[in-house]
């Protein structure tokens, strides 16, 4: 086997996953309790609450769909159980996870109650668990694995060390067809420019840039001074960022050197161009832009750190690197790389890169990340404005 | 020898600290990435690990350039050797 295949779990529609959950689905936040009790009921799956689903239109309902139906349908999920208050959108949820060819199954709560549509959906993830809990692990290829990016609580050596390993991942992976994605709109302000020259044609390069500017119009309307402290946040001050613009300069290390973004994606769109870079039009808030790079199929996530943020996310793990030996000392239960050797020209970002592809590997064949060890599993969604 | 600051860019302005000792009358070593060069100057100030120190004398109004990029402006004068942070640099956008 060579340094990079791995060992993933091959789904119906040819789509690889390195983890087999079974996703005890609610469609809405009434619905959060029923699927706590069935995940409960049925050990070894897993309940993704959530705090949306009513009263949501336009734009912001497409994208809540899009998120849900997405998380059942990413790879790592082996089957699903939807459970809705009523069972039009559950059916809904249910339809679009049914197209990736896998098992699926809704229950509507309205007209049943809780307690009968926990024990008719308890059977039915019991007979799921059973059947993915046979499913094996096979040989698979690098051009097979769909990897997102995104770092937080920042400070100066992520831009200096943790970010460019994984740009020189980025970029040893892309000639070899991975696919890979990073988003983090806000967190490009000031480097916007050079992003915009990282596109992989002019074309592309002015959907970012309207993109970027349609964010710009939201921060416009509702900003305070600095963004109320927010850009950049308190810890990456503490941390030695002074502005926005060198945050993302930093944040921007994470495309490599050299590859190019082929296309732009709304949150939580699938890829469509092939293997390439994408850019994703997210929050920058960690647990927002992992949900959204989870519902677009991704399967394993690169997370630079400075500070020491502890994100995990349910179905899609979180790899954590860190080129801050404080935090990799104060935090080591947090950290699945330490490239602080950087820093002391112990270790150069080459070494580094090969470093991370290893810990990456590994994760897909099984390791449980830090996160998961932990029992991070922050599914936030995206809400673009209010409920009506 | 150790490095105790790290440049970005020849073009920069400011350095970032990378070690947990930099006290005033420290003569600390820096390296340039982009050119490998290495640099040595007295630190004026205790600065933090990941925090910025200066590389020249700042006044208000200059633009300060780490990666190579304009990164914000000095609004108070800023030394040779000294901490560079959110009390004397600010973004000229918001």
């Amino acid at each position: 086997m060579s340094r990079y295949q791995f060992f993933g779990y091959r789904r119906e529609n040819g789509r690889v996953g390195i983890r087999n959950h079974v996703v005890i689905l609610p469609l809405d936040d009434l619905s959060n309790a029923a699927a706590e009790a069935v995940a409960n009921n049925i050990k070894g799956t897993l309940a993704l609450p959530h705090a949306y689903g009513r009263l949501q239109f336009g734009e912001d309902l497409d994208l809540f769909f899009r998120t849900l139906i997405g998380m059942g349908s990413n790879p790592n999920v082996a089957a699903c159980v939807v459970i809705g208050i009523e069972p039009s959108w559950t059916g809904r949820i249910v339809d679009g996870i049914a197209k990736t060819g896998k098992p699926v199954a809704g229950f509507a709560i309205e007209g049943n109650g809780d307690i009968s549509t926990i024990a008719s959906a308890s059977r039915k993830a019991k007979e799921f668990m059973h059947w993915a809990s046979e499913k094996q692990r096979e040989v698979c290829a690098i051009e097979e694995l769909f990897i997102s990016v995104k770092c937080g609580e920042s400070d100066t050596t992520s831009g200096l060390a943790s970010c460019p390993t994984v740009g020189s991942l980025i970029d040893k992976l892309d000639p070899l067809g991975a696919t890979t994605c990073f988003g983090e709109t806000s967190e490009l302000t000031g480097a916007e420019k050079v992003c915009a020259s990282r596109a992989a044609t002019p074309e592309v390069g002015k959907r970012f840039m309207q993109v970027f500017d349609a964010y710009q119009e939201v921060i416009n309307r509702h900003k305070t001074s600095d963004l109320s402290d927010s850009q950049p946040t308190r810890g990456n001050i503490a941390g030695g960022l002074t502005t926005i613009e060198e945050k993302a300069f930093g944040n921007l290390q994470k495309i490599g050197r050299k590859t190019k973004y082929i296309d732009v994606l709304k949150p939580a769109e699938a890829p469509a161009k092939g293997h390439g870079l994408y850019y994703m039009d997210t929050s920058s808030a960690a647990a927002e832009c992992v949900t959204l790079q989870a519902a677009a199929g991704f399967v394993v996530h690169l997370f630079p750190t400075g500070q020491g943020n502890v994100i995990g996310n349910p179905i899609e793990p979180v790899i954590k690197l860190t080129a801050n030996p404080m935090t990799a000392r104060t935090m080591s239960e947090h950290i699945d790389l330490d490239v602080s050797g950087i820093l002391r020209r112990e270790m150069t970002l080459d070494e580094a890169g090969d470093r991370l592809i290893e810990v990456m590997i590994r994760t897909c064949n099984g390791r449980l990340t830090c996160a998961e060890a932990l029992g991070h599993r922050e599914f936030v969604m995206t809400k673009l404005y209010q409920s009506a | 020898m150790s490095t105790h600051f790290i440049v970005h860019d020849k073009a920069d302005t400011v350095g970032v600290v990378v070690v947990e000792d930099v006290q005033p009358g420290k003569e600390v070593t820096g390296w340039i990435m982009e050119t490998n060069e290495t640099i040595t100057m007295k630190a004026l100030d205790a600065v933090p690990l990941g925090h910025k120190i200066a590389l020249q004398d700042l006044k208000a109004g200059d633009t300060v350039l780490k990666y190579g990029h304009d990164v914000g402006k000095i609004v108070a004068q800023v030394g040779k050797g000294r901490h560079v942070h959110v009390h004397n640099l600010k973004t000229k956008r918001w």
